[in-house]
């Protein structure tokens, strides 16, 4: 058996172990539960399905284009505050979106401070935000438009700038450099971070919980509580499912051929704006970054500070050092699988049923977390079961099950960076390479490596943050004495204590923000060295 | 390149194995004197109690919190390999499923079938409740008067056309009210009731009880239901609100309750430990502390609940045993889809 080969069956164990506790969930067809379908059908499906739909194109252009043109913003145009803005706008990423979910509810919700103002001033009537699309969109759209600007951002720096510096001397005006250049050379990064910011959509329990906006994921959440089935509630799981291959289908067509072919760091001069349209834009970056951080945050802070009293306790140490093992654990293991994925397809040629499966095992992201959780418990209690008989139980109490379900759950979060930076290594630069001598350890150390970092680092970045806000996996699939910050946020904000849970929020926050340093650091140390 | 993926994946199987391996040696030693619990009860209402349990006997409680749901999924797949000795949960639904799952094993305490009302156990005492949540209305005092506050049946009256707020359907506290309404009622008369509150509703139901007391004071609505700690939560933050509290068919059934409670697991490797445990939650401290922790309602009769919650005056309670809200709640969660109740 030649090397390839050898590869190629690797690779097909690596896949088969990341999509087995999907097929345990597509195997509930196998298990009839006609009578649950004809009572959803006669009341809630269709509604579900709309709504899914509905929120879904709402959202995707949401953060297509608050994500998008902040990134441009920040990577071509000089503009007060930029470098400070460029920053912050990563962080809303850090804060679990059913926490922002319900400090916008408590803020401009009809009973909330903002509208009470307002009718006292004006006697005006007030609405609720809740009610309709509209809400739940915006808020949605602020949680999730990171996806978007830290891949678009990243390609946006290392864009082709020789082409953009000619079409800036043939009289090019910055818009259609934007529209023209920079957009389409950037577009399969945009295109994953759309991508994945509607599989997050998709799988979201927790805001949309809060708003009452009722969609597939909240309907199989329901179907399993109240009808007690586990089979309905993985088969309508099914047509999550389905929504998700349409919207890689989607990606993957929309992706067309583009892809990038250089990977230089910007070196332009960014775009020098008059003092009016220069401020014009931080006014619209800052009011981002207002809503979408400065605002939740400093409701968070007054919060914590008022219930730090009752709610301090020696054991968060213990809560911020479990999340932080855990995010980076599953950080470098996801991260490490969607490598090696990556490389041996950028090596060989893979076959069309291994590229189905690549495929197939990204979906878990769009799963909904919790039955995500019960299809790998079940599959893991079923092979401990397997492989010591009455023994098994160690295999799902240890960790391995919880860092199964991570890498299941968010291999699509690493895998669509670490894709993007092995498509811009093309095989003239390994040609080059080899033409002028390089052993394969002088092209890993040389070329590889630094052209790939910058991606591996934001992915990883992604992975752990995600990592860190995850809660039903954590929940139900963490060994005895693994309880993490997002566990605390939840117990608290399920029982109404939302003050309370100002805290733990506010130290995933914290983490999220030595991994952003850290990812800063690390690529800007990358960045000098490949000078 | 290749040199690379080997060693990350030699570094990745380590981790792997090196992890499970730790928990195969701690699973392995069998401690006497401890019981595990899974526990849907959040921890920081429950970890107090287990503190406490842990000064007096000396018997180490090791427990891991999560939902519901999950966790009796749980049990059902670890089956008699199952390291948990008891469940506790927050809603008489999970346990009568849990139970009807056959998860559970009749406990045979006296002691329990002393401090417990007849009709907050299991008839064979697969479960019992712990402490009492008490589900009913919760009114602007300047917009509706005492008088005019009768019951569940009532809110779906036109008079209250725009002027009532609902907790989502979803709230399994809502699913077991429903259930209530079936058994007193029947399916008929309780899916015009769930149509009428339907059309009263003065905004979408929203997503927590607190948030339903927060629409009554903005003016959003007049009238709601609620757990009664959250009105004693609200209360004690502001002592002068102007909500207060109705008894929901006091002339009649009697107001809806809901139990937190525990069972003992049929496959218990420390049954023993775990139902010292149980016992000792039915009994006068361990009730206190329930009262104090969420301003529950005690089980035990025979307990006082605390002074703030007392001071809500005392309720007759719908004595219809709590299995029954287990084995309606399915039916009523159909009833409610069809009156289109979100």
């Amino acid at each position: 058996m030649n090397s390839k080969t050898l590869w190629h069956i690797a690779l097909w164990g690596l896949i088969i172990l990341i999509s087995l506790p999907l097929l345990r969930i597509l195997s509930a067809w196998f298990e009839p539960s006609s009578e649950i379908w004809l009572h959803l059908s006669e009341t809630l499906l269709w509604s579900m399905i709309t709504n899914t739909l509905w929120l879904l194109l709402g959202v995707g252009i949401g953060v297509t284009l608050l994500g998008v043109s902040l990134a441009w913003f920040v990577t071509m145009c000089e503009f007060p505050g930029r470098k400070i803005l460029e920053w912050m706008l990563f962080l809303p990423f850090a804060i679990p979106a059913y926490v922002l979910g319900f400090v916008y509810l408590g803020l401009f919700d009809f009973p909330g401070p903002v509208q009470s103002f307002l009718r006292e001033l004006f006697g005006w009537n007030g609405l609720d935000i809740r009610d309709g699309k509209l809400g739940i969109m915006l808020v949605m759209t602020l949680v999730l438009y990171p996806y978007v600007y830290m891949l678009a951002r990243n390609a946006f720096y290392s864009q082709n700038n020789t082409l953009v510096e000619s079409a800036r001397l043939l009289g090019m005006s910055g818009f259609g450099v934007f529209w023209r250049i920079s957009v389409p050379m950037a577009r399969p990064a945009i295109a994953a971070g759309v991508m994945l910011a509607l599989m997050e959509t998709l799988a979201d329990f927790g805001t949309v919980a809060i708003f009452n906006y009722s969609t597939l994921t909240s309907g199989i959440f329901s179907v399993w509580q109240d009808f007690r089935s586990l089979q309905a509630a993985a088969q309508l799981s099914t047509l999550l499912l389905g929504i998700a291959v349409l919207l890689i289908f989607i990606e993957r067509w929309s992706r067309g051929r583009a892809r990038y072919d250089s990977n230089k760091r910007m070196t332009l001069r960014p775009y020098k704006l008059k003092g009016h349209q220069a401020w014009l834009i931080t006014g619209f970056v800052g009011s981002v970054v207002l809503l979408a951080f400065v605002l939740p945050v400093a409701q968070l802070l007054f919060w914590a500070l008022i219930t730090i009293d009752i709610e301090w306790d020696t054991r968060y140490l213990d809560w911020i050092s479990n999340s932080f093992v855990l995010a980076v654990g599953a950080a470098i293991l996801t991260v490490g699988l969607a490598v090696i994925v990556n490389s041996v397809r950028q090596q060989t040629h893979l076959s069309w049923p291994l590229k189905t499966g690549i495929r197939f095992a990204n979906l878990g992201y769009a799963l909904p977390g919790s039955v995500l959780a019960v299809g790998i418990m079940l599959l893991i209690i079923d092979i401990g079961e397997l492989v010591s008989p009455g023994q098994g139980i160690w295999l799902s109490s240890g960790i391995f099950a919880l860092l199964l379900a991570y890498m299941v759950r968010f291999l699509a979060v690493a895998y669509g960076p670490v894709e993007s930076s092995f498509d811009s290594i093309t095989p003239s630069m390994t040609e080059a390479a080899r033409s002028l001598g390089a052993n394969t350890s002088r092209l890993v150390s040389h070329v590889y490596l630094p052209m790939l970092k910058p991606g591996l680092v934001v992915a990883g970045f992604m992975v752990a943050v995600d990592v860190m806000k995850e809660l039903p996996a954590t929940y139900l699939l963490r060994p005895y004495g693994w309880d993490t910050l997002a566990i605390r946020v939840y117990e608290l904000s399920s029982e109404g204590l939302y003050e309370r849970a100002a805290l733990p929020s506010l130290m995933l926050l914290g983490l999220g923000l030595l991994g952003l340093y850290m990812v800063h650091r690390i690529n800007k140390r990358y960045k000098i060295r490949a000078k | 390149m290749k040199k690379i993926i080997s060693a990350m994946l030699v570094a990745s199987s380590l981790l792997i194995i090196g992890c499970s391996q730790d928990q195969q040696t701690d699973q392995a030693q069998v401690d006497a004197g401890k019981v595990v619990v899974y526990s849907a009860r959040a921890e920081h209402l429950i970890k107090p109690l287990f503190d406490e349990f842990t000064n007096q006997t000396g018997i180490k409680v090791q427990f891991q919190t999560g939902n519901a749901n999950a966790l009796v999924e749980r049990l059902k797949a670890e089956g008699r390999n199952t390291p948990a000795d008891m469940l506790i949960t927050n809603d008489v639904g999970n346990l009568w499923y849990a139970a009807d799952q056959g998860l559970f094993q009749p406990m045979n305490s006296d002691l329990i079938k002393r401090n417990i009302p007849p009709h907050l156990q299991d008839p064979q005492q697969l479960w019992t409740g712990l402490s009492v949540r008490a589900r009913t209305l919760v009114y602007h005092q300047d917009r509706v008067s005492a008088e005019q506050v009768i019951g569940y049946e009532d809110l779906a009256d036109p008079k209250w056309q725009g002027r009532l707020c609902l907790r989502t359907s979803g709230s399994v506290y809502n699913k077991s009210l429903v259930a209530s309404l079936i058994e007193h009622l029947g399916e008929e008369q309780t899916q015009q009731i769930l149509a009428g509150w339907v059309n009263n509703l003065a905004a979408k139901p929203q997503s927590k009880d607190s948030h339903v007391m927060e629409a009554i004071l903005a003016g959003q609505c007049d009238i709601g239901l609620v757990n009664t700690y959250y009105f004693g939560r609200l209360q004690a933050e502001n002592p002068d609100t102007p909500l207060r509290l109705g008894w929901a068919n006091q002339s009649t059934t009697g107001t809806h309750i809901n139990v937190s409670g525990a069972g003992l697991l049929k496959h218990a490797k420390n049954s023993d430990n775990a139902l010292k445990l149980i016992e000792w939650l039915s009994e006068k401290p361990a009730q206190q502390i329930f009262g104090a922790l969420n301003r529950e309602y005690p089980a035990n009769s025979n307990v006082t609940p605390n002074p703030q919650v007392e001071s809500w005056g005392t309720f007759k309670q719908d004595q219809t045993n709590l299995k029954r809200l287990g084995e309606l709640q399915q039916t009523a969660t159909i009833l409610i889809n069809r009156a289109n109740y979100e």
